[in-house]
C-alpha cells in the first residue's frame, strides 16, 4: 500500500472537515487533520456485528479518538475503500459459513469450517466457549483465542446446524 | 369537654375507665403510651399519658408472683403524677428492640419507662407533644390550657399527626401494610406442607381446562381398552380350551373373532395411551412453565429486603428445581396415579359383575394397604420437605462460593469451602438414609401384601371352582385382572412420595407467590410527570431489624443541587440513599418528591427517575451496547455512543476487540473496575434522571482512573439533583453543600468552608484524611487536587 490516498470528508462530528488517510510504504497508516499529523493510526468499528457500516472511529496509536464517522456510506467511495484497507488492517473476525465436519461432540472439539476468510480448522475447547450475541448470532471462541462469528443461524445449512445443534 | 380532646387520642378500652378517673375536668390528653417492660425489663402493663400539665404513669405493682396476663381488674395499677413543674423533658433512647423513655431535669433521671418497639411510634409522639408542651410552659407564652382556644391549639399537632398517619395506611391499604410490618418482622409460615396446597396449583391449570379434560376422557378411554383382554380369557377358556380338553374340536371361527378381539383392545390401547400422555405432558409443561415465570415475575416485584434476607441458592432452586418437580409429578405421577384409579376402579367393577364373592375375597388387602399409605405419608413428607431444605443448603454453598471465588482463593479457603460442602453433603446425606428406611421396607411391605392376596384368591378360587360354583375361565380372568390390579396398587402407593414431593415443592413456590413486597404500590398513583427534583426527607426514622439506622432526620434537597453525604461507614449514608430510591420504606416519617410521598408513586415509574451509581458497578452478561441501554432498552446506537463519551468510556471501548459489540461477563471480567464504572455512568446517563444518586461511585479505583471517572460524573452531575456519598472528601469537591452524618443522624450541614470553620465532625474527618496524606498514604494526591478544587 505505497500510494497515497487523500480523503475529503463531510460528515465529522468532532475534528476538522478535511482529513488524510494513507498507508506509507511501511504499511504505516497516517491520517492528517488539518495542521496535525499522527503516525501509526488504526481505524475501528463501533459495532462490528451488529452495525459494520455504521461508526468508524480513527484512533491514534495511544487510543485517544481523533476522527468519528458518523456513517462509513456518508464518505466518498474512494475514501470510503481506504478505510475499509485500514480496517482489514486490524479486524479479524472470520464468519463461518459451513461446519463440514466434527471430530468429537464432547469437547474439546476439532470443527472443520468454512468461512468468509477460507477453510480452516478450530479447536472448541469447552461448550462455554460459544457465546450467544442474540437469538441467531454466535460467537465461537477457538483454543487460540480466534473468535469465529455465526452471524445467522437459520441460514446455515442442514447439516451444519445439526453439528452445532449438538454443542449448544 | 374532657371527653371530645381524649377521643382524639385513642386510650385503651381497658384503660378508659382509669384514666377518665384520674383526670381534671380542663385536662387535654395529648398522647398516651402502653408501656409493656417494667424496669428489669420483664413484661407487664401500664399506661403513660401525657396532658398538658402533667404525665400520669400506671405501672403494675413489680411482684415475682403477678402474672402480667391477667386482666386489669386484678391488680390495681399504681399511679405517679409527674406534674409540668419539674421541668423534665422526655428523651427517647432504644436499643436492640427495647425502646427507652426517660424524665430528666436538669439535675437527675426522674423516671424511666421501658417498652418493645411495637409501641415505639406512639413513643416518640409523646415525647414530641411532652416537650412541646414544656417548651410552651417555660416560655407561658399560652398559658397551659387556660382557655379553649388554646386547649385546640394544643392538640392540632397531635391531631394532624394521626391524620397522616392514617392517610399512609389509606394509601397502602391497611391489609398491605400489616402484611408488609408481619413479613418484615420475619413471621414465616412453618406448617407442613399439606397435600391441599397442591390444588392451589387449579389457578395455573385453569387456562388449560379443556386440554385437560380431553385428557381425562382419553384416559378413561383407553383404560377401558386395556381391560378388555382379560375379560377375553374367560371365553377362550371356557369356550374354547376346556371343551378341547373334555374332547370337542376347536371352532377356529371363535377363535379368530377372540383373537381378533385381544389385538383390536392392545392397538386402540395402545393409540389412546399415546394421545392421552402427549396431551396432558403438553398441558402439565405449559403449566409448569406459567408456574416458572410468575414466580420469577413476582420475584422482581418483591423489595430489596427480601433478597437481603434470602440466599441466591435457594431462590434459585426454588423456581428451576422446584417448578421442574411440579411438572414432573403432573404429568408422570399424576397421570399414572389417575389411571391407575380409573383401573382399578373398573377393574373391581368388572369383578363384582362376574362374581361378587370372589371379588370381595380379591379386595381383601385394600383396606390395609390404605391404612400402610396412610401411617407413611406424614412421615415421609416431613422428610421430603427436610431434603428439599438440605438440598438448598447445598445449592448455597455454591452460590456463595462461585461468586466469591476470589476471595476464597486469595484466603486460601479452598480447603474450607470443601469442608462446608461436604458437611453440606453429610447432612442431606443423612436426611435421606432416615427416610429411605422407611422407604424402603414400605415398598416390600405393599409387594408382601399383593402376594398373600394373589395367595387368598387362588385358594378360595380353587375351592370354589371345586364346589363348581365358577368356572375355571373365571379364575383365569380373575387371576389375570389381579395381576394388573395389585401392581397398580402397588405403583398407586408410590404416588404418595411424589405427590409429597409435589406439595412440599408448591408449599415452596407459592411462598414466593404468596409473599407481599415490603415496598408496596399504592392502590391509586400519583403519576409522575415533569418533576423538578426537589427531595425532602421529614422526620425520617429507618429501622433494619431492631436497629435504628435512620433517626428522625430532616433534609431538603432543592432541584439541581448536589449533596454530598459524608460520615464513617455505618453512619448510615447508603441506608438513606436506599430509602430514596424506594428500596426500603421508611419505618417512620415520610420521603417526598417535588411535595409527593413517594409511596403515592409506582416503584417503576418513580425509579425511572433516579440514575444509581453505585461501588462495585454490576454489568449482566451481554455486549457493553446492551449494557449501556439497560435502563432504556430502546436507546439508538447513537445515542449509545453519545452516553459512552460522556462517561468517558468511548475510547477504551473502542480498543476493544469487538467495540461496543464486545461480550461481558457476569461480573464483567475483562475490564477493570474504573471501565466497569464508566460503563455505570454511561447507562445512568444514558436515562437521563432528574435525579443522580452515586454511592461510592469513585471509592474502588486508583486516583488516575479516579480523575476520569470525575470527569464523566462532572458531566453527568450538571442540571441533576445529586447525592453523592463518599469516603473520600476529595470526591465531594463539586458538592453545593455537605452533610455530615454520625450514627444514622444529620449532625452538620453546610458548605465546605463553613463546616471547616465550625470545627466540628467534618473538621475531624477532614483532619483525619488530610493526616493520612501527610503520611503519604494514597489519599495524597486528592488532598491536592481537592485544595484546588475547593479553596
Amino acid at each position: 500500500m505505497s500510494d497515497t490516498h487523500v480523503l475529503t470528508h463531510h460528515s465529522v462530528e468532532n475534528g476538522p472537515q478535511d482529513f488524510k488517510l494513507w498507508s506509507d510504504a511501511f504499511g504505516i497508516w497516517h491520517l492528517s487533520l488539518g495542521d496535525e499529523s499522527h503516525e501509526h493510526v488504526i481505524a475501528v468499528r463501533a459495532f462490528p456485528i451488529s452495525a459494520p457500516k455504521d461508526g468508524v472511529s480513527i484512533l491514534s496509536r495511544e487510543g485517544k479518538e481523533l476522527l468519528w464517522l458518523e456513517r462509513l456510506t456518508d464518505v466518498p467511495s474512494e475514501a470510503q475503500h481506504n478505510i475499509e484497507l485500514c480496517l482489514q488492517n486490524r479486524e479479524f473476525m472470520p464468519e463461518i459459513t459451513k461446519l463440514d465436519a466434527v471430530n468429537s461432540f464432547v469437547t474439546p472439539s476439532r470443527w472443520s469450517v468454512q468461512t468468509t476468510r477460507g477453510a480452516t480448522e478450530l479447536l472448541l475447547k469447552g461448550e462455554e466457549d460459544i457465546k450467544r450475541l442474540s437469538a441467531n448470532t454466535l460467537i465461537v471462541s477457538d483454543a487460540y483465542g480466534v473468535q469465529f462469528l455465526i452471524k445467522d443461524l437459520p441460514s446455515l445449512d442442514r447439516q451444519s446446524r445439526k453439528f452445532l445443534d449438538r454443542f449448544l | 369537654m374532657v371527653l371530645t380532646s381524649v377521643s382524639h387520642v385513642e386510650i385503651p378500652q381497658d384503660w378508659l375507665a382509669l384514666v377518665h378517673s384520674s383526670l381534671s375536668s380542663h385536662e387535654n390528653v395529648l398522647a398516651v403510651l402502653e408501656v409493656d417492660l417494667d424496669r428489669r425489663l420483664c413484661f407487664t402493663r401500664g399506661l403513660l399519658v401525657a396532658t398538658d400539665e402533667r404525665l400520669l404513669s400506671w405501672s403494675m405493682p413489680e411482684a415475682v408472683d403477678v402474672d402480667p396476663s391477667r386482666d386489669l381488674q386484678g391488680k390495681s395499677p399504681r399511679l405517679e403524677i409527674l406534674p409540668i413543674e419539674l421541668l423534665a423533658r422526655l428523651n427517647h433512647l432504644d436499643f436492640a428492640g427495647v425502646g427507652t423513655l426517660e424524665l430528666v431535669d436538669s439535675q437527675k433521671q426522674i423516671a424511666k419507662w421501658r417498652f418493645t418497639l411495637a409501641n415505639n411510634v406512639k413513643a416518640v409522639a409523646l415525647q414530641t407533644a411532652w416537650n412541646r408542651s414544656l417548651e410552651r410552659y417555660l416560655h407561658a407564652s399560652i398559658p397551659p390550657a387556660s382557655s379553649t382556644s388554646g386547649a385546640l391549639a394544643q392538640l392540632a399537632p397531635i391531631h394532624a399527626g394521626s391524620v397522616q398517619d392514617e392517610k399512609v395506611g389509606e394509601l397502602l391499604g391497611s391489609q398491605d401494610l400489616e402484611r408488609s410490618r408481619s413479613v418484615a418482622l420475619g413471621e414465616a409460615d412453618e406448617a407442613p406442607a399439606s397435600t391441599w396446597g397442591l390444588l392451589r396449583l387449579w389457578r395455573f391449570a385453569k387456562p388449560y381446562k379443556t386440554r385437560l379434560l380431553v385428557g381425562f376422557l382419553l384416559t378413561l378411554a383407553s383404560t377401558a381398552a386395556t381391560l378388555v383382554p382379560p375379560y377375553l380369557t374367560m371365553p377362550l377358556m371356557d369356550n374354547v380350551l376346556i371343551p378341547f380338553q373334555n374332547g370337542k374340536d376347536i371352532e377356529l371361527e371363535h377363535v379368530a373373532i377372540y383373537l381378533l378381539g385381544l389385538l383390536t383392545a392392545a392397538l386402540l390401547a395402545w393409540s389412546l395411551g399415546w394421545l392421552k400422555t402427549y396431551i396432558l405432558a403438553l398441558v402439565s409443561e405449559r403449566i409448569g412453565a406459567d408456574l416458572r415465570t410468575s414466580a420469577y415475575d413476582h420475584l422482581m416485584k418483591l423489595s430489596l429486603e427480601y433478597f437481603g434476607g434470602r440466599r441466591t441458592g435457594d431462590l434459585m432452586t426454588r423456581i428451576g428445581g422446584e417448578t421442574d418437580r411440579i411438572c414432573v409429578f403432573l404429568s408422570l405421577h399424576l397421570l399414572d396415579f389417575a389411571t391407575d384409579f380409573v383401573m382399578i376402579v373398573m377393574t373391581a367393577i368388572i369383578l363384582f359383575t362376574i362374581d361378587p364373592y370372589l371379588a370381595m375375597v380379591t379386595l381383601l388387602p385394600l383396606p390395609f394397604i390404605y391404612w400402610l399409605i396412610h401411617v407413611v405419608r406424614d412421615r415421609l413428607r416431613l422428610g421430603f420437605e427436610k431434603i428439599d431444605r438440605v438440598w438448598s443448603e447445598l445449592t448455597n454453598v455454591l452460590a456463595d462460593t462461585i461468586p466469591g471465588i476470589r476471595v476464597v482463593k486469595a484466603f486460601a479457603q479452598e480447603g474450607r469451602e470443601s469442608a462446608r460442602f461436604k458437611e453440606a453433603n453429610k447432612h442431606n446425606l443423612a436426611v435421606n438414609d432416615r427416610i429411605n428406611f422407611l422407604w424402603s421396607l414400605f415398598s416390600p411391605t405393599v409387594t408382601l401384601m399383593t402376594e398373600v392376596g394373589l395367595l387368598i384368591v387362588w385358594a378360595f378360587g380353587i375351592w370354589q371352582v371345586a364346589k363348581h360354583q365358577v368356572t375355571v375361565g373365571v379364575l383365569t380372568a380373575f387371576l389375570a385382572y389381579i395381576g394388573r390390579f395389585y401392581t397398580r396398587l402397588d405403583s398407586m402407593s408410590r404416588i404418595v412420595s411424589h405427590t409429597q414431593k409435589a406439595a412440599a415443592g408448591t408449599k415452596r413456590i407459592f411462598e414466593i407467590l404468596d409473599h407481599v413486597s415490603s415496598v408496596p404500590e399504592p392502590n391509586d398513583p400519583v403519576k409522575v410527570s415533569n418533576i423538578e427534583g426537589e427531595i425532602k426527607l421529614s422526620h425520617a426514622s429507618f429501622r433494619y431489624g431492631n436497629r435504628l439506622v435512620i433517626k428522625d432526620l430532616n433534609l431538603t434537597i432543592k432541584p439541581g443541587e448536589m449533596i454530598g453525604l459524608v460520615g464513617q461507614s455505618g453512619s448510615g449514608k447508603s441506608t438513606l440513599v436506599n430509602l430514596i430510591c424506594r428500596f426500603y420504606d421508611l419505618s417512620e416519617g415520610k420521603v417526598e418528591l417535588d411535595g409527593v410521598d413517594i409511596r403515592r408513586f409506582m416503584l417503576a415509574d418513580y425509579r425511572t427517575h433516579i440514575g444509581l451509581v453505585l461501588q462495585e458497578p454490576f454489568l449482566f452478561f451481554g455486549t457493553i451496547a446492551d449494557n449501556i441501554s439497560y435502563g432504556r432498552s430502546g436507546a439508538s446506537r447513537k445515542e449509545i455512543i453519545a452516553a459512552a463519551r460522556a462517561a468517558h468510556a468511548h475510547e477504551f471501548i473502542l480498543r476493544l476487540p469487538q467495540a461496543y459489540d464486545s461480550l461481558v461477563g457476569e461480573r464483567g471480567q475483562g475490564l477493570s473496575g474504573g471501565e466497569r464504572q464508566r460503563i455505570s455512568i454511561a447507562r445512568a446517563l444514558l436515562i437521563n434522571p432528574k435525579i443522580l444518586i452515586m454511592d461510592e461511585a469513585t471509592s474502588s479505583v486508583d486516583t488516575e482512573t479516579e480523575q476520569e471517572i470525575q470527569k464523566a460524573l462532572d458531566n453527568l452531575v450538571k442540571g441533576r439533583t445529586t447525592i453523592a456519598i463518599a469516603h473520600r472528601l476529595s470526591t465531594l469537591k463539586r458538592a453545593d453543600r455537605l452533610v455530615v452524618m454520625e450514627q444514622g443522624e444529620m449532625v452538620e450541614e453546610g458548605s465546605h468552608d463553613a463546616l471547616m470553620a465550625k470545627q466540628g465532625a467534618y473538621w475531624r474527618l477532614y483532619q483525619a484524611q488530610a493526616h493520612q496524606a501527610e503520611l503519604g498514604l494514597p489519599l495524597a494526591n486528592e488532598k491536592s487536587s481537592y485544595d484546588q478544587g475547593l479553596i
